[in-house]
């Protein structure tokens, strides 16, 4: 089973995000980046596959500034066999359209049966490029997917994915674009073997030009603010159970007004 | 032709009400534009919902119905929606960022060479350009986006846009869809839907949230207290809580779950890590419950109660019967 994975290097959760003096953007000084949490899905799901059929590939396909090849490195200490590294400044931050362009571009000199992205990246959070890349490539799109089981064929695709109050079960010719979504598996950590291993695996890098991609950027984000700043309110300490519930019950009705 | 069109949702049978959010707004948009309001409606047997579409300012009610329709399918849905945009030419596209419209809006913005201003909680216009402000990290901050690309699409947060009553014709007009089959898509095998009428975390007006103080899987008080306050109500859970198995992946609420902007979020033993905090920052109205009182979650809450909730908890939802009742 080959699998293509698409992994994109983003801001820790845990980091403080700041927005610069002249809201262009945010403060990048002293951030710690991590792979996308729904990436690190969908590389446990692609190593899977190539061990459930004993054979195959994962390769893993990023596009960012030079930082990001530390991310492909941790897909390959998972186990991944080789990173395609995507690093030009006319796509390192493109909007969902140009990421979906410069991932197609680069997935026509690779091999597959299954294209895995996160089904949003948690900095943009736009959780549009798996969806525009399956457009792009005119195959099936299954987003938001909890459980996945590939025929013996490898012709087919049974998912289950999340819908609204539930989950729908979904059958697919591949290959096509599948986004990976929280329960899919727990993604495994790097083994130290696997770390020393990564090292000599191939990241082969690319350029826009390389590609023969004109990126054809869609949207423009200006303006970044911080969010409103929210106060501490009323804080009950000490009270009996009965007397702080009947308090703060009657403040949300007479003072919030939202009961 | 209408200068801005919105696409209605439909779930089990029913228009939702995010629909009408994306009406009043666009109501507004069109005016400001000075020109119509299209509403299209997609599906199998869906034109009966278009007077309820004109009662919030629709003029004109597209409706692309076929066979294929009747279930929701990414590829089909896309077809027919880009067939209704291109033929009705509206220089601005709503759609609500549900589960489907997080899956709808980026395959028909790339049928037709455009992007999608995801997740927007407010909407202005600069003479005839649309700015969306959208959340970004969750939440942590927040950008201005606008589209290079014709049409302008953007999909709405759900329950943000205020849903005004504004009465217009609704004139129906049919798209003549047939789907082209000559692309591969998925086909649905199954659907599994909660038949409780749960609403969706991203939907509820009043979220009950649990995290790691619940010391297990027993949400009963939580349960009891959405059940109080009816369908408009639901349960969510930290991050803490779904890793420890206790509640379902769908229930976190947080920068790895979904990030909710209920009327009322009550926290229950949630001590408010930076990512929760984000997922549910904006929420109008916050309540914490919680054994300490130096809990992060208490610098975000309007009402801070420090205590055990297995005791509170029992108390709030008796007070709340009895005001409800009222």
């Amino acid at each position: 089973m080959k699998s293509l994975v698409c992994l994109k290097q983003v801001p820790d959760t845990e980091t403080q995000i700041k927005v610069n003096a002249d809201g262009s953007g945010i403060v990048t000084d002293g951030i710690k980046y991590v792979i996308n949490p729904y990436d690190e899905f969908s590389v446990e799901e692609a190593l899977k596959l190539k061990e459930k059929f004993k054979a195959g590939e994962v390769v893993v396909l990023s596009i960012g500034p030079d930082r990001c090849v530390e991310a492909i490195r941790t897909a390959l200490a998972m186990g991944a066999d080789r990173g395609v590294h995507v690093c030009d400044e006319a796509v390192n931050n493109g909007d969902p359209f140009v990421m979906a362009q410069t991932l197609a571009a680069a997935s026509g000199n690779i091999e597959y049966d299954i294209i895995f992205c996160g089904h949003r990246a948690i900095d943009d959070d736009f959780a549009e490029t798996g969806a525009m890349l399956a457009e792009l490539l005119k195959i099936p799109q299954i987003t938001l997917v909890t459980k996945i089981e590939v025929s013996a064929d490898k012709k087919t695709i049974t998912c289950e994915r999340d819908i609204e109050g539930g989950k729908e079960t979904v059958e697919s010719p591949l290959p096509c674009v599948v986004s990976s979504q929280k329960g899919l598996n727990e993604p495994r950590y790097a083994s130290l073997p696997g770390i020393m291993k990564a090292k000599k695996k191939p990241v082969d890098k690319k350029t826009v030009a390389d590609l023969g991609l004109t990126p054809d950027a869609k949207l423009v984000s200006k303006n970044f603010s911080m969010p409103g700043s929210r106060q501490a309110g009323q804080k009950f300490e000490g009270m009996e159970p009965q007397e702080v519930a009947k308090t703060v019950v009657q403040a949300l009705r007479s003072e919030a007004k939202v009961i | 032709m209408s200068k801005v069109l919105i696409y209605a949702e439909i779930k089990a049978g029913k228009i939702k009400k995010s629909a009408f959010e994306l009406a009043s707004e666009g109501r507004k948009l069109a005016d400001a534009l000075g020109g119509d309001l299209g509403g299209i409606l997609i599906g199998s047997g869906v034109e009966s919902f278009g007077p309820e579409l004109a009662k919030f300012g629709v003029d004109t009610v597209y409706v692309a119905e076929a066979p294929e329709l009747e279930n929701y399918n990414s590829e089909y849905f896309a077809q027919a929606l880009a067939q209704a945009i291109t033929q009705t030419s509206p220089e601005i596209v709503l759609i609500t960022h549900t589960m489907q419209g997080k899956d709808l809006a980026p395959r028909t913005a790339a049928k037709l060479g455009a992007a999608v201003m995801a997740d927007c909680v407010s909407f202005r216009l600069e003479g005839s350009t649309l700015i969306g402000k959208r959340p970004m990290f969750a939440g942590k901050c927040f950008a201005e986006c606008s589209a290079t690309a014709s049409p302008q699409i953007a999909t709405a947060r759900p329950n943000v846009l205020e849903v005004v009553e504004n009465a217009k014709a609704g004139v129906i007009s049919k798209i003549a869809f047939t789907p082209d089959t000559s692309r591969s898509t998925y086909v649905t095998k199954e659907l599994n839907l909660d038949t409780s009428g749960k609403v969706d975390l991203t939907e509820a007006e009043i979220i009950i949230s649990g995290g790691r103080g619940m010391g297990g899987s027993d949400y009963s008080l939580l349960e009891e207290m959405a059940a109080i306050f009816g369908p408009r109500a639901t349960v969510g859970a930290s991050r803490a809580a779904v890793d420890a198995g206790w509640r379902k992946h769908s229930d976190q609420v947080g920068q790895t779950g979904k990030t909710v902007t209920p009327n009322l979020y009550i926290a229950c033993g949630i001590s408010g890590s930076i990512q929760h905090l984000a997922g549910m920052g904006s929420s109008k109205v916050i309540v914490a419950i919680n054994k300490d009182p130096e809990a992060p979650i208490f610098t975000k809450a309007d009402y801070g109660i420090v205590g055990d909730l297995f005791k509170v908890l029992p108390e709030f939802n008796n007070e709340l019967k009895a005001i409800l009742a009222e």
